[in-house]
């Protein structure tokens, strides 16, 4: 198990040194100045900034001292935002993204794998339809249309919800539901397949000729051998919210990394958008990694066969 | 002697985009207490769903007992409540089926896959429960039971696996097992080992097994009697005397001459001509008639009834109206019947 | 016994036809008659292909209808709510050209601002017709989606099946390279494509073509590797049969329903994900109109011209409910596993 772990990590670190080095080297072939401002600087005012930053050095130096900074953590300086580190920046808008996220998966896929079950015990009734109807629309509709229109009706309408801004619990209810909505309509289709071929297995059958009852049998048999292939998905939803958090983020006013990042790339703040980058990138194989490790945990098979299946 | 469990003229049928499939239509028969009783007939033939449909284990939304009774201790189960037939299931009749690579629950310890209906229906301790599962591991032969207790399906061998399904069978002392190809799925050296652990658990619990099979060979070593079944009837039945030395159904005949003995590696393996009847659309006659070289017109016309040869045997052929012509088996039924006799004289 | 009333010549030889008990009663159908017939049973993938088919129709026909182009603006004409000839009179249809305000009134914009056209979809705050605008963005959906189709099934599908079809030190490259790719979430990847190039249709048309095709790829190589071990292929390979061969006789066959499957499933995510940059700014640049542009521009009047966000809104929820639906019914039809 050790073995296996520290060699993930190993590649780990590869896949985020190529990232990184993919980034920096697309972001220097980009043309245009990083000073949104370019214009209003006079030319001295422009040689000292970049000088400031660097950016006259030759390229693998710059490489050099890019990748030397990230060792250490620091993610270099935002242009925007004079002499403001982009560690500091990302680390005051994770909050909120992190909330949200942590908020939309947990609500999302938990109501989507009790939407799945019971749509897979109630198989071809009412609850059912009405089970796959609300997954493809989930699925369907789009996050910012979604998003919107329970600002519109939920939030400005009805009043029930504060319609943007990131203060307090009731500040995240409308942009959670609206986050949430994919991997819910995603979790209780999977759901729903794994839970309706699991109770058409042997060892159902095995377990009702035992004399379990229906209660017995779905939640004590059949839901841990249907959510076990369920954990393959998280890897993707969480991929999915980071995506979804950027319009999200947009619509409601919530102060995350989202929204940082899109107002980053408006104004050609390379560090920040490599800084972000790098962070999703991270965040994309630490939950890999997290989603193997949990699979051995919840499956025995793999538990004792101590790698992968 | 005692009749543990009755089924009177059961009629099932399967609800598919096609149309009602008549899986089942009409079989009877009784279960003796402490008999084995096997079930043969080949793929489609209904045996399977005939037990299924014991436990009330076949799948509600598309199946249905259309009529007919499964009498057992003085109820009918074909008419129990789901919760009802709960407190039965596992504790009066419990099963054992064909593949236990896929009949364990892959994520849960043997441990509690054992003791679950032992604490369910005997409502003992968690700690008794353990200690008698211990000894009911023990007793279908797994060494090590304290250590396999704890272990996960993954961790056993088939034949184990089987040994360990065969024990939470057991592990109520149920008055009726049902054996659904139990060793089919297994290697021949490991087949024998569960026959005779079954043969020998059945005389120290005393219970009635149906087991069904379609392999003559572990009929003739486990069963009191035979239940040949073609097309959702029983078309045979008797003591496994009389279904191998004097079988009357062509069906039958047909069985017996396909089974491969030891000598017959020099001549070519007889096969039954045609394929099962398509109970889409059950024939109006007998349903063996369009594959039975003996057919007569009333065979395409009407179904036999079950006639009787003995106070214990019965088949259903028209070959045995007294005005019918009579027939004797083919001469492969009578080598192997003498091929039999002489393994049993050699035994 | 009833038996007994029996005729005598009822007990002489049956005449068996052989010939007819040897007859096969389903008629026997080839994989895609039967692939048909199930998606034909399934009546939410079929209304959802002719609701595509009619959108499709609309896209080419509808820019030209009302005899305003997509970027025309007047500006005296801004802000028009829906009005349609003869369903402006049924009152509870929103095609009457009533607005609210905020304090409840309702008025009629054309008679206040003395419009006599009609603007079947009404018009933005430029006073751009939305009709023409709506029909213009869902051609780019659509052109997105043939886009992603064609990207799934000639990158993604030669890519997984020469490296699963030719193995060895081949496949580790592409695999790798198929590994540092994927590490990169997709969004990431968009995002620098459309700062390199400038934002527009041609930056997501390379975006799309830079990751679109992975997943396809992996799926494709993951069966190759699966069919290549088939006893068939084996044996086709044990008969002499050249590369090529099997791949057309074989490999392809066998892979028509992962592709067709694959393929449905990344056109709702590709519409999607122009729709999202286009909406977060990333994607067309006005006056160029995408479903996107249309909601994000929507979005800002919500709470005064709430149809300018509804309309496209309806649209592209419409284009992915039905993509898929038809996604599902096709996996569910073609879905070997299915099949009794």
């Amino acid at each position: 198990m050790a073995k296996y772990l520290t060699q993930r990590i190993i590649y780990m670190v590869v896949t985020l040194f190529l990232i990184a080095s993919f980034t920096f080297f697309l972001m220097k072939i980009i043309p245009g100045t990083p000073f949104s401002n370019a214009d209003k600087l006079s030319d001295t005012q422009l040689s000292i900034m970049i000088d400031k930053y660097g950016l006259d050095d030759p390229v693998p130096v710059q490489y050099a001292n890019y990748m030397m900074n990230l060792l250490k953590g620091d993610l270099g300086v935002s242009f925007q935002f004079n002499n403001v580190g982009v560690t500091d920046i990302i680390i005051k808008s994770l909050g909120p993204s992190a909330t949200l996220g942590g908020l939309a998966i947990l609500f999302g896929t938990f109501f989507g794998v009790i939407l799945g079950v019971v749509a897979a015990l109630k198989q071809n009734t009412w609850v059912d339809y009405t089970s796959t109807f609300i997954a493809v629309l989930g699925k369907s509709i789009p996050s910012f249309v979604f998003a919107g229109l329970l600002q519109y009706y939920i939030g400005v309408k009805l009043g029930w919800f504060p319609v943007a801004f990131w203060r307090g619990p009731e500040y995240m209810v409308l942009p959670t539901i609206a986050l949430a909505m994919f991997p819910l309509a995603t979790a209780s289709r999977f759901v729903r397949t794994e839970m309706i071929e699991v109770m058409e297995s042997d060892y159902i059958t095995l377990a009702k000729a035992k004399g379990a009852s229906w209660f017995e049998i779905a939640f004590k048999h059949a839901l841990r051998n249907a959510l076990i292939p369920v954990i393959t998905v998280l890897g993707p939803l969480v991929v999915s919210l980071m995506t979804g958090s950027l319009v999200i983020e947009k619509i409601f006013g919530i102060p995350g990394i989202g929204e940082q990042f899109v107002k980053s790339i408006q104004v050609n703040d390379y560090p920040v958008i490599m800084g972000t980058t790098l962070l999703f990138a991270g965040l994309f194989v630490l939950v890999i990694l997290i989603v193997d490790l949990l699979y051995g945990v919840i499956d025995p098979r793999i538990r004792l066969a101590g790698g992968k299946k | 002697m005692e009749k543990i469990l009755e089924v009177k003229d059961l009629h099932i049928s399967f609800h598919t985009f096609g149309g009602e499939v008549q899986a089942i239509r009409g079989v009877n028969f009784d279960l003796l207490k402490g008999e084995t009783l096997a079930i043969v007939g080949e793929s489609g033939s209904g045996k399977s769903v005939t037990t299924k449909a014991l436990m009330r284990l076949l799948p509600e939304s598309n199946s249905e007992i259309k009529t007919g009774e499964i009498l057992f201790g003085g109820k009918d189960l074909a008419k129990l409540s789901d919760k009802a037939m709960q407190k039965i299931r596992g504790k009066e009749i419990s099963m054992i089926f064909q593949d236990p690579m896929t009949s364990l629950n892959p994520t849960m310890k043997i441990g509690k896959q054992i003791i679950e209906p032992i604490i369910k229906h005997q409502k003992l301790s968690k700690s008794a429960a353990k200690k008698r599962a211990i000894e009911i591991l023990d007793l279908v032969g797994i060494p090590n039971p304290e250590v396999r207790f704890e272990q996960y399906p993954h961790q056993f061998s088939g034949g184990m696996r089987q040994r360990v399904v065969i024990a939470i069978a057991l592990a109520c002392n149920p008055k009726v097992l049902i054996a659904d190809e139990p060793t089919t799925a297994l290697d021949v050296t490991i087949q024998a080992q569960i026959l005779e652990l079954m043969k020998d658990l059945q005389k120290k619990i005393d219970t009635s097994i149906i087991f069904i099979t379609h392999d003559l060979g572990v009929v003739a070593n486990v069963a009191d009697r035979v239940a040949v079944m073609y097309g959702g009837k029983i078309v045979e039945i008797g003591t496994v005397d009389e279904i191998f030395y004097n079988p009357q159904h062509p069906y039958t005949w047909g069985l017996i001459s396909s089974m491969p003995t030891l000598d017959s590696d020099d001549e070519e393996l007889y096969a039954i001509p045609g394929t099962p009847p398509d109970l889409l659309h059950p024939p109006k006659g007998d349903a063996f008639a369009p594959r039975n070289a003996y057919a007569m017109k009333i065979d395409l016309e009407k179904q036999p009834p079950m006639f009787k040869v003995s106070d214990t045997h019965y088949a259903a052929t028209w070959l045995l109206h007294p005005d019918a012509p009579k027939v004797e088996p083919p001469p492969a039924v009578k080598r192997r019947q003498r091929e039999f006799l002489e393994m049993k004289e050699g035994n | 016994m009833e038996q007994e009333k029996i005729a005598k010549e009822m007990f002489s030889p049956a005449q068996l036809d052989s010939a007819k008990s040897e007859e096969i009663s389903k008629p026997s159908l080839n994989y895609w008659q039967d692939a048909w017939l199930r998606v034909k049973k399934n009546k939410g993938a079929i209304v959802s292909l002719v609701i595509i088919a009619i959108l499709t129709i609309m896209a080419l026909v509808g820019p030209h209808l009302t005899g305003h182009t997509y970027e025309e603006q007047n500006l005296q004409h801004n802000n028009l709510p829906p009005r349609i000839p003869v369903l402006e009179n049924v009152s509870w249809l929103p095609f009457d050209g009533n607005l609210t305000r905020k304090n409840g009134d309702v008025y009629n914009a054309y008679e206040q601002k003395n419009v006599e056209e009609y603007y079947w979809f009404g018009t933005d705050s430029l006073g751009r017709d939305l009709f023409t605008r709506l029909w213009k963005g869902t051609q780019v959906s659509l052109y997105i989606a043939f886009l992603a189709a064609a990207i799934d099934m000639i990158i993604g599908v030669i890519y997984g099946a020469i490296s699963g079809f030719v193995g060895g030190r081949t496949d580790n490259i592409m695999q790798r390279v198929i590994e540092i790719l994927s590490g990169i979430p997709n969004l990431v990847v968009v995002i620098l494509m459309t700062i390199l190039l400038d934002p527009g249709i041609l930056s997501i048309t390379l975006a799309l073509t830079i990751t679109g095709w992975i997943t396809m790829a992996r799926v494709i190589r993951a069966q190759v590797l699966k069919l290549k071990n088939q006893e068939y292929v084996l044996a086709a390979r044990t008969l002499g049969l050249s590369n090529g061969k099997i791949i057309s006789k074989h490999l392809v066959p066998n892979l028509a329903g992962v592709i067709i499957i694959n393929t449905m499933f990344t056109i709702p995510s590709a519409i999607f994900f122009e729709a999202f940059l286009s909406f977060i700014g990333l994607g067309l640049q006005p006056p160029d109109a995408s479903l996107g542009t249309l909601i994000d521009e929507g979005f800002k009047v919500l709470q005064l011209y709430p149809y300018q966000m509804i309309i496209p809104a309806t649209v592209i929820s419409l284009i992915m409910i039905c993509f898929n639906m038809v996604a599902d019914g096709l996996r569910d039809a073609l879905d070997p596993k299915m099949r009794d």
